[in-house]
């Protein structure tokens, strides 16, 4: 014990020497780099101060310049233009109230947008440029040119800006930019400080933000020496960045204008595209918003209009507005129930108006039923018995199976951040989402594309292009060319679906509009070799009641806008060798064959006939075809 | 100060709590809120991206330190050999799957924690030491082959962060494992021939330069030519030490104020949230400033081995003072580097930098250090005094 605290003691007194002459050598260092501090700060501090001020060098990005738009038809949907602005470095300017007085002899600056300024000046920090006028006309530009002794620390620059020659034809798709948020910047990576310099834009929706890296281009670098005032010396070092690509968009913008002119005051989407590639023709979503007002800020007036209008202009419905697909839906019923061997063309069901499951009715759309149906005259005359009995007889799993591989209830491989997938439910679907058992009364809903059913009009184009191409997964693009370099399609893989049960859908589609007695009948084409074939949806969006069928449905011209059926048309044209496939919601529009089909007849007609569409294209009695004033400026667009 | 134990009946948790080194803990708030303060500062006033992220980093690292100063002081000793190990094996892994940053391979990720293992020797190292001399029968120390173990135990990791490459990490960590041997009372002849070794390695260095078996990489050699002569290569390698020395500088006696200093808003400082920290705190501060930090570094390390001294134990006392060597060599070499005094090698400044794995492992270093000092009186025997 004794041997134990004498070794321990020595142990201490050893460690507690050499711990003192360490702390000693660690003082000594201390002071070494205290006096290092004096020398660097206090000796030498106004030689460094002087330096600090003398000349600096200012590493600055070079922006690139943005790739640009343009539809299949070459004509320009996005691109840049001179903007003429005006830029102040705070570190250069001697008296910032001073030179804004000076300027504003040259350029209006009203006192509220003089105020807005002078506090951006005094939080920027003082090396960055302050935007003081942008977009001047170039008289303006040209007498601050000449005025620059008077304006030392303004600088005129000459900026690209974003423009959108096509306004609100386009702007849901092509989309906008605007300046990069803060969470922009942070998820930029290596990009973050080319995000932040003034007057930067990126993609903040449609095409330009999903297609961002690729427009955006590649930032080059300045390196310039400036002297105490701020005035550049030298250039030291200058790489150029890379432009962005130009892209080539799958667009065809002559219809793209047509549908959104042909949906007028309705509210709702045009899809159109092609069978094989899948390329996107026209996607329209109405009413549309001319982007060009995102990309210089919009009032707040402006934007509250656009916010609270109850058509929702800033949504893309093509791809995000979600609606039960109604009657449209019934294709892909009809396939699900061959594909599972339950029905042939011959199978019949006699519709008496209602069915009826449990202690629950069923209705058919028709009061007092169709008489006795089969798979043609179902689909064609659209009798929702029908569809009830054979979708009870599949059952819900296989007929969500058969309906993903539609695209019904699949995200939509399009690439836009605003797509939606939609729902299509089944057993687990409803068990994950609402925690509850499958009623099979569900089943029947499912059927006829009701309930908790929902897609986008661009899924129902999807749809309605597998049913054409025969069974093929064709997804929907929209870039056609990068830098003029064709993208190629993807290769079309089949969905397993038998070619005769398909064979037997699109008869009962040609059947819906080409036969006496079909929904569409009145909205056919007699053009020989264009005709369309196609289906007509209805998508109920409120509850009719039991007391309210009793004393009579009432029609959508008695109900408030928000309460109206929507109108739904999914068609492929030419019937026997189908190219493109269209899908038409118009909401609270209607009935699918009085409001959606003639939409598709027309479209399919301009698509078909680009120039001019000939006589008798369409019966004898029906609705003229619509026509668009010929606008002066179609062919010089400004580029 | 430490609990004193009676027989079985152990110190209760809030016992322990209360007999903290509570000024030093104050001192680590205080410094770590100057920190917080200037990664306010360096992003023009703003808590993000930095400041916000630091302090939540902090009140985590923070109450890890607390949790490890109640756990025995004897329970570290028992984990201090596979915590060597555990740090060793990641050091390997930084070799083999280690990420690339800043042109260096110095992390690695496990699930969501991006880690330095470099940073996590440095107290592993102290650790195992601390036990080996611990367990070393008192006999044996002055025997020259008993150092060999510890020798290897500097040398491997040291190899390994050097080949990454980390040299002002390797510095540190052979300054911190020299020390503790210094500590742990090894004949001063040693240390004779390790100052004679030392030199003929830097002697080695500068004359391999540019031979076939030169030993450190092209970069580091400019960065030692330019921390030499700075203005040799204003442009290049020398800019960043330069940008420095003006932004530092031109601070003076009170500096420029918060939230004013100019240079080091100027983006010419790439890492001025980081390694730079100190010139954009001399610059808005002054003289004035960078000494207070200076003093309050010096106050912890005081603090640090006064209570190192009273510990009763060997393996405390030398896990404290190493945990101390380690925490002055962060802010000498950081303060030197920043000054122009040490060429640029990448360490940052103590509580005040930001990041992750080094303000972690320097406060789970203190944590060990807490313990040593709250559990600094119990039974710990050295292994080669039971006779």
């Amino acid at each position: 014990m004794a041997l134990r605290s004498r070794l321990d003691k020595l142990d201490r007194s050893v460690f507690s020497r050499r711990a003192l002459v360490l702390f000693g050598a660690q003082g000594a260092l201390a002071a070494a780099l205290g006096g290092r501090m004096y020398q660097l700060q206090v000796v030498d501090g106004e030689k460094y101060a002087a330096r600090a001020r003398r000349s600096r060098i200012r590493p600055s990005l070079l922006a690139p310049v943005r790739g640009q738009v343009f539809s299949r038809d070459g004509k320009p949907l996005a691109v840049n233009r001179h903007n003429y602005r005006l830029v102040l470095y705070r570190e250069d300017v001697e008296d910032v109230a001073a030179t804004l007085d000076r300027l504003g002899e040259i350029v209006p600056l009203p006192p509220l947008r003089r105020k807005a300024l002078m506090e951006e000046i005094k939080r920027t920090r003082a090396f960055l440029p302050v935007v003081l006028a942008e977009n001047l006309r170039w008289e303006e530009f040209a007498e601050a040119n000449a005025n620059a002794p008077a304006l030392a620390g303004i600088s005129p620059e000459l900026g690209l800006t974003r423009h959108y020659p096509q306004a609100d034809y386009a702007g849901h798709l092509v989309g906008y930019v605007a300046a990069a948020s803060e969470r922009d910047v942070e998820r930029a990576g290596e990009d973050a400080s080319l995000l932040k310099l003034p007057g930067m834009r990126i993609g903040k929706s449609g095409v330009e933000r999903i297609e961002e890296v690729a427009l955006r281009g590649k930032a080059g670098l300045s390196r310039v020496e400036k002297d105490v005032h701020g005035r550049p010396i030298r250039e030291l070092e200058r790489r150029e960045g890379t432009a962005g690509e130009d892209l080539t968009l799958t667009l065809d913008l002559g219809l793209q204008k047509y549908a959104m002119q042909r949906m007028g005051e309705e509210s709702g989407a045009v899809v159109v595209m092609d069978i094989y590639d899948g390329d996107v023709l026209a996607m329209a979503s109405t009413p549309g918003f001319d982007p060009n007002g995102f990309v210089l800020g919009l009032s707040h007036k402006d934007w509250g209009a656009l916010r609270d209008n109850e058509k929702r202009p800033l949504n893309n419905k093509a791809v995000s507005g979600l609606y039960p697909p109604g009657s449209t839906f019934k294709m892909v019923v009809a396939l699900a129930a061959m594909e599972a061997g339950l029905v042939g063309p011959g199978h019949s069901v006699y519709c008496g108006g209602h069915i009826e499951l449990g202690s629950h009715r069923f209705h058919c759309w028709k009061r007092g039923g169709h008489g006795h149906m089969n798979l043609h005259t179902g689909l064609k005359q659209s009798c929702d018995v029908y569809f009830y009995d054979i979708a009870k007889r599949i059952g819900i799993k296989r007929l969500a199976e058969v309906a993903r591989k539609f695209g019904i209830g699949v995200l939509p491989e399009i690439g836009l951040f605003d797509a939606k997938a939609g729902t299509m439910p089944d057993v687990a679907w409803k068990r994950a989402k609402l925690k509850q058992p499958w009623y099979p009364g569900e089943t029947l809903h499912a059927g006829i594309g009701q309930g908790y059913l929902s897609s986008s009009p661009l899924q129902l184009a999807v749809m309605t292009a597998r049913i054409a191409n025969g069974g093929y997964q064709v997804h929907p693009r929209l870039v056609r060319a990068r830098n003029g370099e064709r993208v190629k399609s993807r290769s079309l893989i089949g969905t397993g679906i038998d070619d005769a049960h398909i064979e037997a859908v699109k008869r009962g589609m040609y059947a819906v509009v080409n036969e006496q007695g079909g929904t569409a009948y009145r909205s056919r084409i007699t053009a020989a070799g264009h005709e369309m074939c196609g289906k007509t949806g209805t998508a109920q969006v409120r509850r009719i009641t039991t007391a309210e069928r009793a004393t009579g449905v009432l029609k959508n011209s008695e109900l408030p806008w928000k309460l109206r059926d929507h109108a739904l048309f999914v068609a492929y044209a030419p019937a026997d060798d189908p190219r493109y496939a269209i899908a038409v919601v118009v909401e609270h529009g209607g009935g699918g064959s009085t409001v959606a089909a003639p939409i598709a007849r027309d479209v399919l007609l301009k698509l078909q006939f680009p120039r001019e569409i000939p006589e008798g294209a369409v019966p004898e009695g029906a609705a003229p075809v619509f026509a668009v004033k010929k606008e002066k400026d179609d062919e010089n667009e400004d580029a | 100060m430490s609990v004193q134990t009676h027989g079985n009946a152990g110190p209760t948790l809030a016992q322990k709590l209360l007999s903290l080194n509570w000024p030093l803990v104050a001192l680590i708030l205080v410094i770590a809120g100057i920190g917080f303060a200037m990664q306010f500062s360096v992003a023009d006033g703003n808590v993000d991206p930095w400041a916000r992220r630091q302090m939540i980093r902090f009140s985590v690292a923070f109450v890890g330190m607390l949790v490890v100063a109640m756990v025995d002081i004897r329970f570290w000793r028992g984990t201090a050999y596979a915590f060597y190990g555990v740090a060793l094996a990641l050091l390997v892994g930084v070799e083999v799957a280690g990420s690339v940053g800043m042109g260096a391979q110095r992390w690695i990720d496990i699930g969501p924690l991006r880690l330095q293992p470099s940073e996590l020797m440095k107290i592993a190292l102290v650790v195992a030491l601390a036990r080996y001399f611990h367990d070393l029968n008192p006999h044996r120390i002055r025997h020259p082959l008993s150092l060999v173990i510890p020798l290897a135990m500097i040398a491997v990791p040291m190899a390994l962060v050097v080949k990454q490459p980390d040299l002002g990490t390797a510095v540190l960590l052979g300054a911190g494992g020299i020390v503790i041997m210094f500590l742990a009372g090894v004949s001063l002849w040693f240390f004779a021939v390790m100052i004679a070794g030392i030199g003929g390695v830097v002697y080695a260095v500068f004359a391999s330069k540019g031979q076939s078996w030169a030993l450190l990489k092209g970069y580091q050699y400019d960065r030692i030519e330019v921390f030499l002569n700075p203005e040799l290569d204003p442009r290049g390698a020398g800019y960043q030490i330069l940008q420095a020395l003006i932004a530092f500088g031109s601070g003076g006696m009170t500096g420029e104020g918060y939230l004013q200093g100019p240079q080091a808003r100027l983006d010419f400082l790439p890492e001025k949230h980081t390694d730079f920290i100190f010139t954009v705190l001399g610059e808005e501060f002054g003289l004035v400033g960078g000494l207070v930090l200076l003093g309050l570094y010096m106050m912890v390390l005081l603090f640090g081995l006064l209570t190192a001294v009273r510990i009763r134990h060997l393996f405390g006392r030398l896990v404290a003072a190493g945990v101390c060597m380690t925490f002055f060599a962060y802010f000498a070499i950081n303060m030197a580097m920043v000054m122009g005094l040490a060429p640029v090698v990448g360490v940052p400044l103590p509580l005040v930098s930001y990041g992750g794995t080094s303000m972690l492992v320097l406060l789970f270093g203190f944590g060990l250090l807490l313990s040593a000092q709250v559990h600094g009186k119990v039974e710990f025997p050295r292994r080669g005094t039971v006779l």
